[in-house]
Formats: structure tokens, sequence, C-alpha cells
């Protein structure tokens, strides 16, 4: 057994067993929307668009948190700005229909603002007086955007905008059903690619700031911020990057997000929804990417997975015993205390993380 | 571990204890073929009261018919009931309609907010799956082109209007306060009453604002008392419209409450107390006691669940019944054969006599009002959506559907 | 000048009450330096508890003031037990985790709690009966009910017995060495195990008393009361210092007069570009005005922990 194990620690150092493993997590990603589709059904790839939205959300998230330790209640704030900005410069609201290619990196850019605009006041704040401040941060965004419909119209209010223009790659529109060598790609479809494509370039950006001069200055300031000012880190600028950044992928997954669903109103922007992606970045593992993916998965996944107890129950026992829709967040909120109290640094945390823990004790 | 093993068998406990919500296994007997029907509506979170009536009142009518043992196409027919929870939210609005599309729904009965029910009637559409909202009032759902969006209550300009006429002609009031809750729901309804009052000659001297979370108005009543207005009309849910009017009158305010259709039930009696007294309230349809078999729908549903109807009950009813009654005439349970027959609809259902328009709006939709007596919600008038007809109530056309 | 002060009495009421449910954040703050999140879903419980033990017995001949009393006395050791169990099961396992890891506990609790608390009492709104005297004086243009002015005081007298707790005896003089540091108070002869779950009983016995108060108050209660109050609360405690008793009573007052404030004047201030929409953004602004200014609220102490 242990022969075997060491066999397997040296075979996974060697370069053409790495690129064995990216090459079947490759052909996996590729195929799960069709494995999906057929074993579980369509509803489930959209789940799985859903999740890689999130994968985005909470990697941005773990910008800010993971890796600068700056703690962010108001994150979803810059979704709903990416998201907002999409609806508002393509759709028939003001008569704009600019292409995705302008709008993406659009989107990134302005979040980016707002992530500079909510960093500056709060460089001086420290733990839980930042959280309430981006939390007010995120609540003030969502309040603008519910109210900006008088006495100009520029969101349409609690109406919400519709119609949105669906994603165009060029001429290839993504909400419609495609043919391919033969192959049917529906519009979940076409969005999985492109989320995943996104969600990887993503993971990309975030493996390389890990390791970067920036990464380590990161680190750094989570750790100890007034050693990391006297080891000459301008701590000042490395926390308006760390908000900034992060500010950039909500703002990439809102713009996503406003194309796929066609339609954005405020309500889609809630505290709730800031408060779920922090849970994605702690129950995963704080400041390990790994980690984080996982987190985001287990909580998009687990509360869709949790509308079949009424199935289940029915399998069990014959009958629906309990109503299920009253016990779908009760499991929830019991799974989040459960894993929580059996690995209290996360999932998957980072070996790192996991060394200086041990240690506490 | 110690403690989950306590928790599962407490869960377990709980589960005997509350097997309150029995269902018969939904496995059809040979012969019979399933006729799926979906529904959803917040099933959590503060309006989750309201969207349990809603599947309340579509889970009556699917199992009177299955009771009734209906014959479509040749075949006996066994409808089961989909019901999911959307927790009132857009983006869990469109995950769960694609669930139901995949499970191949053959109708849909919902949303019950308009925030939900627009963006997932974009899925419905694209599925071929016919839909009903029982209580979406916000016109854009019908407003989209969808041949298969429909709804069985009036939408927020045909209410507002005639609550507008209502105010400036029923209770004769000039000096008009508004208070919206921010929602798709309350904000749409507040904007075309305001149109309507100033049509006739109101005047608007306060627009407050508060949430769909709040409990606190207080210190936007004494805002408002202030400008001293003969009627304070809400947009909103009964959760806020009870303390609302509670705290009205505990500041000493004299104004005429009315709201619309989200004030009018028992829950906001409950909460207002001796306050709601003399409030008024409007509901898109007939009394329930004018239709023939609007007393017999709220006995049912009283003895069913032991509960009174919340507020959109009725609605799904016929929601459900009036997509039957088109796979009847169809002869068939395919969305694709019964969409154009849902479309020549002629139902007298517990809320009224529905027909639709060519967008899926009701064609003149009766708007009743109500009024707290007694700590309960009697009937004031019925108004037409027709622009000239104003219908007393005594005169509400009751014979003709009894046809 | 009626308006303002009407505002001004609201403002307290409320403030009053933001004031209390903000005490049992800001102790379990000073003790631990934890987010006690699940604290908004005690003050619920408290509520359902009390309203439900108030449903029992109304119709007895017992006279209304003491059928709520009744409720209190019923929803208090209901919620001392509560919280207790919530810092036995969700946090002391944790308590040399990371840091976050207690706050996603927390989260977890309060979703339990509210979908508990919806299994068993229901969906629907549950209403006070009128069992206290709700008339209204009218003192120079502004009304005052005789539960407004007795929520008040009521509060004010709890802030006071617990500043004295906390001051005067030795349970308070436990409480403060653990806040400064648990491992040498514990070498002190200091339970600090014990003194932890006391402060957890202490909040949650205030919790059940904002809990009753809100549901008389406002008339009602439901399971999902809990989550809005206790953030509003959570912000009165950062806004007066969390970890400082006397800065959440500020704070709580405060942030009630600037929600009443604010809801009335935004509309005339800003000519009617703004309204009463605006409030919480109002709130919100204040708040962050203060933090830049003072990054440790009104009352707090320079603190170095780290996020």
């Amino acid at each position: 057994m242990n022969d075997l194990l060491t066999h397997w620690r040296k075979f996974k150092r060697e370069p053409y067993a790495v690129w064995l493993g990216f090459a079947l997590i490759g052909a996996a990603l590729v195929l799960l929307p069709f494995v999906t589709d057929a074993a579980l059904g369509r509803s489930w790839v959209r789940i799985l668009d859903h999740t890689l939205l999130y994968i985005m959300l909470a990697l941005g998230l773990n910008i800010v948190v993971g890796f600068a330790g700056l703690l962010d209640l108001g994150y979803i704030a810059f979704f709903a700005v990416g998201a907002y900005l999409y609806a508002l410069l393509a759709s028939p609201h003001f008569g704009l229909h600019l292409p995705f290619w302008t709008l993406l990196p659009l989107g990134a850019l302005v979040a980016c603002m707002f992530g500079v605009l909510l960093g500056a006041p709060t460089l001086r704040l420290r733990g839980d007086y930042l959280a309430i401040v981006t939390l007010g941060f995120g609540e003030i965004i969502r309040i603008f955007l519910n109210n900006l419909n008088a006495p100009v119209n520029i969101t349409n209010g609690p109406q919400g905008v519709n119609m949105i223009d669906p994603i165009m790659l060029g001429e290839f529109s993504l909400s419609r059903t495609h043919q391919f060598l033969g192959i049917t790609f529906s519009s979940v479809h076409n969005y999985y690619y492109l989320f995943l494509a996104l969600a990887l370039l993503i993971i990309f950006i975030s493996i390389r700031l890990e390791n970067s001069r920036i990464g380590r200055a990161w680190v750094a300031v989570r750790e100890d911020e007034v050693a990391a000012q006297a080891m000459g880190i301008n701590t000042r600028n490395v926390k308006l990057l760390a908000f900034a950044m992060g500010a950039s992928f909500g703002g990439v997954s809102g713009g996503l997000f406003a194309g796929f669903q066609g339609f954005v109103s405020p309500e889609s922007f809630h505290l709730t929804e800031s408060i779920m992606i922090l849970c994605m970045v702690v129950l995963g593992g704080m400041g390990h990417i790994p980690g984080v993916i996982l987190g985001a998965v287990l909580l998009s996944i687990l509360p869709e997975a949790l509308r079949y107890i009424g199935p289940l129950e029915e399998a069990l026992f014959g009958r629906v015993i309990v109503d299920p829709s009253d016990l779908r967040l009760l499991l929830l909120g019991l799974a989040m205390v459960l894993i929580m109290l059996l690995r209290p640094a996360g999932l998957w945390p980072s070996p790192v993380r996991r060394r200086e823990f041990a240690s506490h004790d | 571990m110690r403690l989950s093993g306590r928790f599962s068998f407490g869960l377990a406990a709980a589960t005997l204890i509350l097997s309150g919500c029995q269902e018969t296994s939904s496995l059809p007997k040979v012969g019979e073929q399933l006729v799926k029907i979906g529904h959803a509506a917040p099933l959590t979170g503060t309006q989750a009261h309201i969207g349990k009536d809603n599947e309340n009142g579509v889970r009556l009518a699917i199992e009177e018919a299955n009771a009734a043992g209906i014959v479509i196409g040749g075949q006996k027919i066994r409808f089961q009931l989909l019901s999911e929870d959307d927790q009132a939210d857009p983006k869990n609005g469109t995950i769960v309609a694609h669930k139901l599309a995949d499970a191949e729904i053959n109708g849909m009965i919902g949303h019950l907010n308009s925030g939900t029910t627009i963006p997932a009637s974009r899925v419905y559409h694209d599925a071929g799956i016919p839909q009903i909202s029982p209580s979406a009032t916000n016109p854009k759902y019908t407003q989209q082109g969808f041949k298969s969006a429909f709804r069985t209550m009036a939408n927020d300009v045909q209410q507002g209007r005639l609550l507008g006429q209502f105010v400036t002609g029923h209770l004769a009031a000039k000096r008009i306060a508004i208070i919206d809750d921010r929602t798709a729901y309350g904000q749409g309804l507040a904007d075309e009453f305001e149109k309507s009052v100033k049509a006739n000659g109101g005047v608007i001297v306060a627009r407050e604002f508060t949430t769909d979370k709040s409990t606190d108005f207080r210190a936007i009543l004494t805002a408002i008392k202030g400008k001293q207005p003969d009627v304070l009309f809400f947009g909103g849910m009964d959760p806020q419209g009870g303390p609302l009017m509670r705290q009205v009158r505990s500041l000493g305010i004299t104004a005429r409450f009315l709201g619309g259709d989200g004030v009018y039930t028992p829950e906001f009696i409950k909460l207002a107390g001796s306050a709601a007294e003399g409030a008024y309230s409007s509901l898109p349809g007939v009394p329930l006691e004018k239709m023939p078999s609007g007393i017999a729908f709220r006995d049912k549903y009283r003895t069913k669940y032991s509960r009174e109807i919340q507020l959109y009950a009725p609605f799904c009813y016929d929601a459900v019944n009036i997509m039957i009654e088109a796979m009847r005439r169809a002869d068939s349970v395919k969305p694709e054969k019964y969409l154009p027959e849902l479309a020549k609809t002629d139902h007298h259902g517990v809320t009224a006599r529905i027909m639709f328009d060519e967008k899926g709006d009701l064609k003149d939709g009766a708007i009743t009002f109500y009024q707290v007596r007694n700590g309960k919600w009697e009937v004031t008038e019925t108004l037409s959506s027709m622009p000239t007809a104003s219908v007393p109530t005594a005169a509400t056309p009751v014979a003709d559907e009894q046809s | 000048m009626d308006i303002f002060l009407q505002q001004i009495i609201n403002g307290l009421v409320l403030g009053s009450i933001y004031a209390l449910v903000a005490l049992g954040y800001t102790m379990v703050y000073g003790i631990l330096g934890l987010i006690n999140f699940a604290h908004g879903e005690v003050v619920m419980i408290g509520a359902m508890v009390a309203l439900a033990a108030i449903h029992a017995l109304t119709g007895t001949p017992l006279p209304g003031p003491v059928i709520v009393l009744m409720g209190l006395l019923i929803a208090i050791p209901a919620c001392m037990l509560l919280g207790y169990g919530i810092e036995r099961v969700a946090y002391r396992p944790l308590r040399n985790a990371p840091r976050l890891a207690p706050l996603i506990t927390a989260i977890g609790v309060s979703i339990v709690l509210q979908n508990l608390a919806m299994i068993i009492w229901g969906r629907q709104y549950i209403a006070f009966p009128p069992l206290l005297p709700n008339d209204a004086y009218v003192i120079a243009g502004a009304s005052i009910t005789l539960l407004q002015i007795f929520i008040f005081l009521l509060a004010m007298a709890i802030m006071a017995g617990l500043i004295f707790l906390v001051k005067k005896t030795r349970l308070g003089r436990a409480m403060r060495a653990t806040a400064q540091n648990p491992e040498v108070a514990g070498l002190m002869g200091v339970n600090v195990n014990s003194v932890i779950s006391a402060t957890f009983i202490i909040g949650s016995a205030l919790a059940a008393v904002a809990g009753l108060m809100v549901g008389a108050y406002y008339g009602l209660a439901h399971y999902y009361m809990g989550f809005l109050l206790g953030l509003k609360a959570f912000s009165a405690a950062v806004l007066g210092g969390i970890g400082n008793l006397g800065g959440a009573m500020l704070g709580g007052l405060l942030l009630g007069v600037i929600e009443s404030l604010g809801a009335g004047y935004i509309g005339p201030l800003t000519g009617g570009v703004l309204g009463s929409h605006y409030q919480d953004v109002f709130a919100f602004f204040v708040l962050i005005l203060v933090l830049v200014f003072r990054p440790s609220g009104l009352l707090g102490e320079r603190t170095t922990e780290r996020a």
C-alpha cells in the first residue's frame, strides 16, 4: 500500500503525468454538460452555468478575503454593477445594443472603479468595522439600483430591466440552439462553454496572482499590516488593488449573468447573496484556490440537490412525510454547521494554512 | 458524531409528528395517463404564507380533477402537482422554471411574484409550455409577445386605474398620500394609481417609500401626517400593511386607508388589530359569494386545510381549471394542442368569468372593493375595467353565469 | 416642530430596541471577538416563544399585563438555554479555529433556527393580542403611547443593570478579565468557559426581552424577523464601538434617531430628489462617515486585531 503511494507521488510529479491529468480534467469538463444533460436533465446544465458564475464570484471575493484578509460583506454589489451595466447598455431600455466584446471589459473596468471607490474610505478600518462598512456599501448600491427610476429613469427601479440582449460572439448567438458535427448545442450548453472559458481564465489569473509579488504582498498585509508596512510594502495601494481586482471578477461575472438571464432586477443582489459567497470562500478553504472552487461548487449544487428531498422521501417511505420545502434550507444550514465543525479550516485548506492551524494547538 | 446522531433522531421524531402533509403516491395506475402540472411560488421567506396559499389552491383543483376521473384523448388522466420554491428571487425563478421544463410538465401555474414570473416566462415559452400566473400583475409579463403567457388576475394598469377612480369617486377624496414598498408589485401598482388619481382630479400630497422587510413606518407616517391627506394608499403586501395600519392610527392620522390586493387578507386584519376597522382594499374579480362555485370553493378550502384562504388561492384554483378545460376541449394534454384552446377560454370560475384578450390578460377584468367591518372584509363595490361601466355590486350579473 | 419632536420620539423608541439587541452582539464580541450572527434569531425565538405562551394564556381571567409578563418569564429561560446551546455546539469547538470559521457556523445556525421556527410556528405572521394599554398621550403636538414610554424606560433600566453587573460584581470582573486575556484570566482562577457561557446566557435573556418588545410594539412576530433586526443592531453596535456596552446603547439610540430623521427629512432637504426610500442609504452613509473619522466607532478603543 505504502509502496503504491510512493509510486503515485513520484508519478504525480512526472511532466507527462501532469499533462495527462490536465487532459483528463479538460475532457471531463468538456463532456460534463452532455453527461449531466443525459443523466439529470437540462435544468442541471443551467445549474452548472450558475455554478461557474459563482466560482468566478468566489474567486473574486477570495482575493479580498482570502489573500488580503479584508472581510467584505458587500461583494455582491460588484456583481450587481456588472449585471446592470450590461443590462442598460444592451437592452431596449435605452435602445443601446453594444456588443459583448465591449461590454465585458467595460464591466470589469467599471466594477474595478467601484472597488476602488469602496476601498478608499475604508483603508484605515480593520476586521469587523470593515465588514459593516462593506455591508453598507453593498446595500447602498442595491438601494440606488432599486430607486433610480425617478426623477430620471436610469435603472427602471424595482421593475428591473427585461429583454436584455443574449450574448453574441460575432454572429453566433449563445441563446440559440446550434448544430455542430451532428451534435446539438442548446443555449445552456453554449453558455456553459463560454462561462467555463472565462472561469478558467479567472482561475489562471488567480493562480498567477497568488504567486506574484502582489500576491505575497497581500499575504503580508493579511498576516501583519504593520510588519508589512515596515518591510516597505505600500499597504494602501496593495489593499486598493485587492478591492479592484476582486471587484473586476465580480463585474465580469455580473455581465455574463445579465446576458444569460435576460432579466435583471435588484432582488438578485441582496445581502444574503454576499453572505452566501463569503460562505463559499470560507467553507471551501480561504485563500486556497482549489478549496474556494470546491466551496462554490458545493454551495451552488447543494441547495438545488436538496430540492429532491420530496422524491427521496417518496422513495424511502412511499409518500411525502415532511413538506420538502420546509426541510431544504434547514438541511443546508445543518450542513454548513457540520462542515465547519468537522473541518474548521475549510474543506480543502491550503497546506500552509493547515500547518499554521495545526501549530495553534 | 454524537451530536449529529441525536439530531437525526430528533428529525426523525419531528418527521413522525409533522406528517400533516400527506400525499398519496403519485404513480399512475395501469391505464392512466400522467399529466404534470407545475407550480412555483416563494415557500420560504417573508411571503411564504402567501406562496403556500397559492400551492394549496392549485392542489385543491388537482385533487378534485383526479377525483372526478377526467378522460382526455380516450385515456383516464391522473394529474400530478410538481411544486417548487422560487424564494421570490428571479435567479431561483429561472432555475426552477428549467427544472419544471425538464420534468416535461404539461402546463405551469405560477409564479406568484412579477419579478420571478417575467424571467421564467421566457423559459416556459421556449419550452412551449403554457403558463398561467395567478397573481403576477406587472403589465410587462404579457407584453413580451409570448403566446404561452396568461394570467387570471387583472394587471397593475387595470387595477391602478380603478383604484384611482374609486378614491376620487366613491370616497370623494382630494388629497391623497401614497406609500409603496419598492417591490416590482408595490411600485408598479402605486405608479398606476398615482396616474389615475391625477387623471381624475386628485392631488398627491405625499409620496413616501418603505421596503418589503420593514416593520417600522412611524417616520414616514409622521411626515405624511403633516400633509393632512384624506386617503392614504399603500402599495404592498399584508406583512407591512398590517403594522402600517396600526401605526397610522396610533399616530393619530385619521385619513382613510386603501390598499391593493396585497392587503386583502385575513392576516392584514389580524396584524392591524382594531386599527383595521374601516380600511379598504381591492381585489380583482367579483366576490366569491357572487359566483356560483365561489362559496363551495371557500368551504372546501377551509375543510381541507383548516384555515382561511389567504389571498390568491382562488385565482390558482381557477387557473388550474382553465387549463384542464382547455385540455378537454382540445381532447389532448399536449401543450401545442391545447394552447390554442387556452386562448379561447371562457370560464366561469370562482373569481370571475374569465376570458383572455389577445395578449393573455383578462378581458374586462372586474375589480371588487372591500372594507373591514367588524373584523371582516366586506364587499363595498365592484367596478368593471371597461372604461364606462361602473357596476354596483347588487347588479353584478350573476344570472348568466349559471347557464 | 411637533413633527421634529415626533420623529425624535419615534427614533428613540426604535433605537432602544436596537440598543437592547446590540448589547447581545457587543457582549459576545467583547469577550470572544466574535460576531454572533445568530443573535438576531435568538431574538426571533424569544418573540415566538413569548407569543406562543401568551396565546395559550389569552382567554384566562388573568389581566393583560400579567399574561405578557408570564410570556416573558417563559421566553427568557428558553432563550438562555438556546444561547447556551448555540455557544456549546457552534462556537466552543471552534474557539481556536480560523477567525471566520465561527462566522460560518453562526450563519448556518441562523438558517437552521429560521427554518425550525418556520416548521414549528408556520409561515404565517403571528399577531400580538391587544393585551397592553395603547393609549396615546399628546405632548407638544407629538403623540406618545404608554407602551413606547415603557419600552424606552425598560431598555434604559436593563442597560443600567447590565453596566452595574459588569463593573461591580464578581462575575463582571471575571468577564472583563476574560475579555482582556482569556489565558491569564484562566491562570488567575477564572473559569473561562463558564464566564463565556454566562455571557451568552445573559445576552440571550436580553434578546428574549427585546423579542417580546418588538412583538408587542409592532404587533407581530414572524420566523424571518430576526435577520434584519440583527443586522441593524449589529450596525448599531459597530457604530458605538463594538465590545463597549455604553457604545452599544449610544449606537442603538443614535441609529434609531438617524433612521427616523433620515426618513422624515431627506425629501425636503434634497428638494424632493431623494425620498424616504433612501433612509437606509442615509443611515449607512452616517455610519461610514463616523467610521472614517473614528475607525473604532464612537466609544470604541483602538484595537489591533486583524481580519
